[in-house]
């Protein structure tokens, strides 16, 4: 049996239609003043799931967050946390807790003090304190920096003291305003699986705000991609890397060749493309795309292959010229034009170290792909 | 042909490089005296107009008074030699603060200066703070019209905002005339002449000393520390014991000392609103100089304030120097 990506999910409780969601956004709308910042926005996420908010900038994902977190009240629509409306609970009284971007940790108080804030909040006894917090330091391994201010950290080690404050309490929910941003790229890559851990050990449901989009599909469960106040798809990362809802997705995740044409042929799933220059592109499942309709085919640039003379048996195939190339090491990237004088972009993976079949600028070249390497986009 | 290229250019960039070690000991000795200039004039600052005119008033506060231009003995100089020099320093005495022990008079107004100069710090406080948090919180935009409104008082004689005072808090002023008109009272409330008037007139006039320092301490403060206190379960009100006050100690103490010090040795504000009662230390001040003409005595009343003002904050700043050291 096929399936999407390469992972086989055991946990998907959003496909269980009996499963009660744990956390509820409906019809949520924010506005400030003119702003629409979220605009009828309805969402359910699940106990322990992992779930990524995924958009640029303004998107509206931040206010969502806060919005969950209690610092932002809905304009209209209700916030439902395992069944309870949110309505008028202030953030103080509210089962979340959230790490925030700038990791807000107090300059005054030390490691163990930041850790200890929440927990002496809610009056626990001091023992239970103490061994909670250190606990927590060994969580986020940081024994050693226990007495240490914040501003005598690194930047990954505050990161991870944001984090230990904020799962300390062991809130329903923890909300991440983009947990990993202020960390370089290496660092990034290793906390990524650190936060993925961690949720696993203690089993709480992660909310993550992030633009990027290699975090989102690295940690979550599932993503909600998001512009303009509005969600434009909810899925899985695999799903939402092979099966786009709309060109808006395709091209928000990933690397894309969008080719715009019409419906020619329909016979059953499979139709026929036929693109403004006459070009056609057989398609296996055209989903709900009805003949005649203007329609968009995404293809990744991965799922193209290259080649000098054209392939044998492919069904699809188009010639071209090589217009640019770039060699990466772990892959060569190819922008072909095409006859119509569109460029695609295709790439290859370089599985060894030499090549049989080189290719340079401006040289002839097919392209070809599966019938089933691409999805067509009706929106 | 590149390589090539590549060393001729390195052979020149040495060659420079060679040329500026050549002139490099002269350069760095100008700019060495340069550096030197720069401080200097904070120090010649200090020197003229600090600590000359205090080895002034303290010699001064070592001689005795004398019915002549200027009124006390000895006046040193060197009209009559060396020697005339040194038998005019072994005429010198502690004489005259022995006479400030001895006399409760200015014991007494010496505490009663600090005690009223700190309950008015205290209130300077309790009313600055809050308007100094507004402003750290308005708008952007609205924040240089709030601190030019925190400032405009400036623009006025300091003397014509405290005597415009006693319009307003005399018997017939324009508070008890508002007040009796509102019939919240109905004798006329005697506040003139009394220590709340005082404290009515210094936390009026030092407000501005109280607010710039704690609101640039709050306008620095990141508020998403009140978010995080209160995401963890901290209500608003102890988040701000918590959180924003102990954060904005350093603003809290700079405000203090800037109000403190110069309310200690106030005379105006004491000598207009506080009537012929009111002991202040710069009333007696002011007395011992135009009343008694006694210049020695005046010159140890003040070196003994100087020592009660700066021995406190020679105190905090060592504190708070071994306070940073640890934290390192």
């Amino acid at each position: 049996m096929k399936s999407l990506g390469s992972i086989r999910r055991s946990f998907a409780p959003w496909n269980d239609p009996q499963a009660r969601p744990f956390i509820s956004f409906r019809n949520v709308t924010k506005r400030f003043g003119d702003f629409t910042a979220v605009d009828d926005l309805s969402l359910d996420i699940h106990e322990r799931e992992f779930f990524a908010l995924l958009g640029a900038s303004g998107c509206g994902k931040s206010t969502l967050l806060r919005m969950l977190a209690g610092f932002e009240h809905p304009t209209s629509g209700a916030i439902l946390l395992d069944g309870q409306d949110l309505a008028g609970i202030p953030p103080y009284r509210r089962p979340v807790n959230m790490m925030f971007q700038s990791y807000a940790l107090f300059p005054h108080m030390s490691v163990e003090a930041n850790i200890a804030f929440g927990l002496k909040q809610d009056g626990m006894p001091k023992p239970q304190i103490e061994a909670r917090v250190k606990e927590m330091l060994k969580l986020v391994r940081l024994e050693q920096f226990a007495r240490r201010k914040p501003h005598q950290l690194s930047g990954g080690q505050r990161q991870r003291v944001a984090l230990a404050r904020s799962v300390a309490k062991r809130p329903k929910v923890l909300l991440l305003d983009e947990p990993l941003g202020a960390l370089d790229k290496k660092l990034r890559e290793a906390t990524q699986f650190e936060l993925m851990d961690l949720q696993q050990e203690l089993g709480l449901t992660f909310l993550v705000v992030t633009h990027d989009q290699e975090e989102a599909m690295t940690m979550a469960d599932r993503i909600a991609i998001m512009d303009r106040g509005k969600v434009m798809q909810v899925a899985t990362p695999a799903e939402v890397y092979e099966a786009p809802a709309s060109r808006f997705v395709a091209d928000f995740v990933g690397n894309v060749n969008i080719l715009e044409g019409t419906v020619s042929e329909r016979s059953g799933d499979a139709a026929t493309i036929t693109g403004a220059s006459g070009a056609q592109i057989r398609v296996e499942n055209a989903g709900a795309a009805a003949a005649g309709s203007a329609v968009a085919f995404a293809i990744r640039p991965e799922k193209i292959r290259v080649s000098s003379r054209r392939p044998e048996g492919a069904a699809n195939a188009m010639e071209g010229e090589i217009w640019d190339l770039a060699y990466l090491g772990d892959m060569t990237v190819y922008h072909v034009r095409l006859a119509d004088g569109q460029v695609v972009k295709a790439s290859a993976l370089n599985s060894s170290r030499t090549v049989d079949d080189p290719l340079s600028w401006e040289d002839r070249a097919w392209i070809s792909f599966a019938p089933d390497a691409g999805v067509v986009l009706t929106r | 042909m590149a390589r090539a290229i590549e060393t001729t250019t390195g052979g020149e960039a040495a060659a420079r490089a060679g040329a500026q070690a050549g002139e490099g000991p002269g350069t760095r000795l100008a700019a060495a005296l340069a550096s030197r200039f720069v401080i200097l004039v904070p120090y010649l600052w200090l020197l003229f107009f600090f600590l000359v005119p205090f080895g002034i008033v303290f010699k001064i506060s070592l001689s005795h008074t004398a019915i002549a231009m200027p009124p006390y003995t000895p006046v040193l100089g060197l009209g009559e030699g060396l020697a005339g020099l040194f038998a005019g320093l072994r005429e010198l005495s502690f004489e005259n603060y022995l006479w400030l022990v001895d006399d409760a008079l200015y014991l007494n107004a010496y505490v009663s200066s600090v005690v009223i100069a700190a309950v008015s710090t205290l209130l300077t406080l309790v009313v600055g703070y809050p308007l100094a948090y507004a402003m750290a919180r308005a708008p952007g935009s609205l924040r240089p019209v709030l601190l030019m409104l925190v400032i405009l008082p400036f623009w006025t004689s300091f003397l014509i905002r405290v005597y415009a005072w006693i319009g307003i808090l005399k018997p017939e002023g324009l508070l008890n005339q508002f007040l009796m008109w509102a019939g919240v009272i109905d004798t006329p409330l005697l506040i003139m002449n009394t220590h709340t008037a005082i404290f009515i007139g210094i936390v009026y006039s030092y407000l501005p000393f109280m607010v710039l320092p704690l609101y640039a301490t709050l306008e620095k403060m990141d508020f998403s520390l009140i978010e995080a206190a209160q995401d963890l379960g901290c209500p608003p009100m102890s988040a701000f014991w918590k959180i924003t006050f102990p954060l904005s100690l350093p603003g809290v103490v700079a405000g203090c000392l800037l109000v403190f010090i110069p309310a200690v040795g106030e005379f105006v504000i004491p000598d207009l609103l506080g009537g012929s009662q009111t002991l202040m230390i710069g009333k007696t001040l002011w007395n011992e100089f135009f009343a008694n003409r006694d210049w020695p005595v005046a010159s140890a009343v003040a070196i003994i304030l100087l020592l009660i003002l700066v021995l406190p904050i020679m105190f905090f700043q060592r504190a708070q120097a071994r306070a940073q050291e640890q934290e390192r």
